[in-house]
């Protein structure tokens, strides 16, 4: 009884309206400011989006079983794969890497009690719900159909209304993204516990880092291309028009700019969960931190100056084709070192092939195959041949499925005994895994035989040689889709009726598994002190104190 | 039960110790975060405005005559004026700051209600140029770039001068609202202010002297 008096004055100051109290499921649905409940809000919204551009997915896939149009007309085919490329990135992957998982742990692994600026955040959340529903309700009007990059002038030409939606949903989103950008540098920079210096943080902190910088540097040229698009769509000017003097290369590079770092922006907060993900499942210390942590933003700032290898075919002198190569390729380096540094982390550990471990093994697998055909798209010569073909969108979903969605299955399963204080069932997580990895791999690998061969993308009919592979991807995506049900009904299920999950499940060392499943609402009873590094599995005590002292 | 209380307790005295050096919630004692959360905002606009001054600089370098041919002279005098205006109002709000570093509302009023009347100046002073301009903004593409980037820096100033008027407002709510150890809002509209100038600075060699 006396416990409840004595409640720290400071701790009531900074949640007023709760206080210590119980998290409230109508808590989910309210303008809320704790950041784990923020976290879950994006989860949760990301994955619904998830599951709606998974359902266009499935719908051009269908329609790709047969050569000809016939399940929708063409226009239609458009504004399906224009918002199933919208959605599934602004929508799924950057709020689920950047909104879920960075809002989620970052306070709790660096033994804060909220982010920075907790109503900002969940003013950066609730901008997201409107734009998927303007996207989503795009479709009563017409939608978009000029592909997510909507290039003008194909874009000018192809309705206004659904365009301007278009226009107007990403500037929301982009607006979202950088305003948690903002709150995601200043919480890691300036909140950690005072016993965690740079060198001491988890990976994933260092993963957002660079991921939020280039949010802050991307993400507003993006906003620049879009507001210049918008006066072009609406008030008539020319400026990517090039009936009225206007220059639509210039809108590439804008797009580019900001759309080529997105790439890393999507696949950046997962590097810094396999690099949780894999000490932690194979008992042994991360090889290489401080590779893996630099890389990380060597990739940030690498990231920035490659984006004209997707304009190679756009009249880009030779130049410049030439240095956007030498860049593209070099990126492969601060990549390889993370592979690298994850297989040495691997090597002779005690590995415990569980749901997270498994994502995280079947994430190292294809992102390496997508990251590979990234290397082969940078040649010029190779890219010009294969240039919007089957063989870009098989790389794409390699690096986007294949690295991201993997990515965030690794996280879920990872987490999600932390966050619902719940176990899920092993036994439908691992053959969720199965189903996803055969699935996805039976769905994109022929694209690139596809893709070789000479088949458009973005081409609602084909030439009927290619009937045979097409419905073997067919097939593969409607595994893909059945996939997703061992995973609703085993997140769902162990959610209500799942075992109780213990604070640590997996014996980690990083401060979100100090605290209780799922934390309290300011995090820490006790905020933790930094004891042992946040990999030192499998290491003696003397060395950890060895460790600390140095 | 006795020996967890007293656990809690002290439990309790640590988290509140430690909250105070470690976390802020953007309360009145931690306006560092709140300064630093500004500067990454105004990382990202500044962002913005390299991309459209790059996208302007491209299309004046792949033009063949810049500005296209037609296009009428632009008129020095009056931008130069408000040039003139905005920049000597850099140094109006810095009176505010010392003043508030000194304790001084009065001053702080007195120094934010200049500037925020330099900034109407300023921004009467753009509509007036606009309506006396012989191009439009559909006229060619220097005459839309023209338009779209002072529009938008002309925006900025308008959040400008509404937040000194926030800060005045609420100055004027209640006289100790800003003191010389509390007064995050003032900073924040003197860094913005500062910044809204040298984007302006900027787009006038850009637009009117290159």
């Amino acid at each position: 009884m006396t416990a409840n008096i004595s409640l720290p004055p400071v701790a009531e100051q900074s949640s007023p309206s709760h206080g210590h109290g119980e998290r409230r499921w109508q808590d989910y649905f309210t303008f809320n400011t704790d950041h784990k409940v923020i976290g879950i809000q994006y989860m949760v919204m990301s994955f619904f989006f998830y599951l709606v551009g998974g359902l266009l997915a499935e719908g051009i896939r269908t329609e790709l079983a047969t050569p000809d149009p016939d399940l929708v007309d063409p226009a239609l085919y458009n504004s399906m794969f224009t918002m199933h490329a919208t959605i599934m990135i602004f929508l799924w992957i950057v709020p689920a890497g950047t909104g879920a998982f960075a809002n989620y742990l970052i306070p709790l692994m660096i033994g804060a009690r909220d982010m920075a600026f907790p109503k900002l955040n969940a003013v950066a959340f609730w901008m997201l719900p409107p734009a998927g529903v303007m996207l989503i309700g795009s479709f009563y009007f017409g939608t978009a159909q000029a592909g997510w990059t909507s290039y003008p002038p194909l874009s000018l030409t192809t309705g206004k209304v659904g365009e301007a939606i278009w226009i107007f949903s990403l500037l929301l989103g982009g607006t979202s993204s950088i305003l948690g950008g903002i709150n995601f540098m200043t919480t890691i920079l300036k909140m950690r516990v005072p016993s965690m210096g740079m060198m001491q943080m988890p990976l994933f902190c260092w993963a957002m880092i660079a991921t939020s910088a280039l949010i802050l540097i991307a993400t507003p040229i993006l906003a620049g291309a879009l507001i210049l698009l918008s006066f072009d769509l609406l008030a008539g000017t020319a400026f990517f028009n090039p009936t009225g003097g206007g220059h639509p290369v210039v809108y590439q590079h804008m797009f580019w700019f900001y759309s080529h770092p997105a790439v890393y922006i999507m696949v950046l907060p997962f590097f810094g969960i396999i690099s949780e993900v894999i000490p932690i499942h194979s008992r042994k210390p991360i090889f290489g931190y401080g590779a893996i942590a630099y890389s990380s933003l060597a990739i940030s700032f690498l990231g920035l100056i490659v984006w004209a290898h997707h304009m190679f075919t756009s009249g880009t002198p030779a130049w410049l084709r030439m240095f956007f190569m030498i860049t593209t390729m070099i990126i492969a380096v601060p990549t390889g070192i993370k592979v690298f540094g994850w297989l040495a982390t691997m090597w002779g550990g005690k590995i415990s092939l569980n749901s997270p471990m498994l994502f995280a093994m079947g994430f190292l697998s294809t992102f390496v195959v997508g990251g590979i055909s990234g290397v082969m798209l940078a040649a010029v010569p190779f890219d010009i041949h294969v240039h919007d073909t089957y063989f870009v969108v098989a790389h794409l979903h390699y690096v986007l499925f294949g690295g991201s969605v993997f990515g965030i299955f690794t996280g879920i399963y990872h987490w999600y005994p932390k966050a619902i204080g719940r176990m899920y069932s092993e036994f439908w997580g691992r053959v969720h895994f199965v189903m996803t990895f055969v699935g996805f791999n039976v769905t994109f690998l022929p694209m690139h035989i596809l893709g070789l061969q000479g088949m458009p993308r973005r081409i609602a009919m084909y030439a009927p040689e290619f009937q045979t592979l097409n419905q073997v991807c067919t097939w593969g995506s409607y595994l893909l889709a059945v996939s997703t049900v061992p995973f609703l009904v085993n997140a769902l299920w162990c959610w209500f009726k799942g075992e109780k999950a213990p604070d640590n499940p997996w014996n980690a060392l990083t401060f979100e598994w100090m605290t209780s499943s799922p934390p309290e609402i300011e995090n820490f009873e006790v905020l933790p002190v930094l004891t042992t590094g946040p990999y030192d599995y499998g290491v003696e005590e003397e060395e950890h104190l060895a460790t600390i002292a140095s | 039960m006795q020996g967890s209380i007293d656990n809690k307790n002290q439990s309790i005295q640590i988290s509140g110790t430690a909250e105070s050096v470690a976390v802020a919630h953007g309360h009145e004692e931690h306006p560092d975060l709140r300064i630093f959360g500004l500067f990454m905002f105004l990382v990202a606009e500044s962002a913005l405005f390299i991309g459209l001054f790059v996208a302007y600089l491209t299309f004046r370098a792949v033009a063949p005559v810049w500005p296209p041919e037609g296009t009428p002279k632009l008129e020095l005098l009056l931008p130069g004026i408000n040039t003139v205006i905005l920049i000597s109002s850099s140094l109006v709000i810095h009176q505010a700051d010392s003043a508030i570093k000194k304790n001084d509302v009065a001053g702080l009023r007195k120094w934010f209600g200049i500037t925020a009347l330099m900034g109407v100046v300023f921004l009467c002073g753009q509509v007036y140029e606009y309506m006396h301009l012989e191009f439009g903004l559909r006229t060619n593409l220097f005459a839309s770039t023209f338009y779209v980037l002072t529009g938008f820096h002309g925006l900025h100033v308008l959040v400008g001068v509404m937040l000194m008027l926030a800060v005045l407002w609420r100055s004027i709510k209640s006289a100790d609202h800003y003191s010389s150890t509390s007064h995050f809002g003032v900073e924040a509209a003197e860094i913005y202010w500062h910044f809204v100038d040298v984007i302006w600075i900027i787009l006038f060699i850009l637009l009117y002297l290159l």
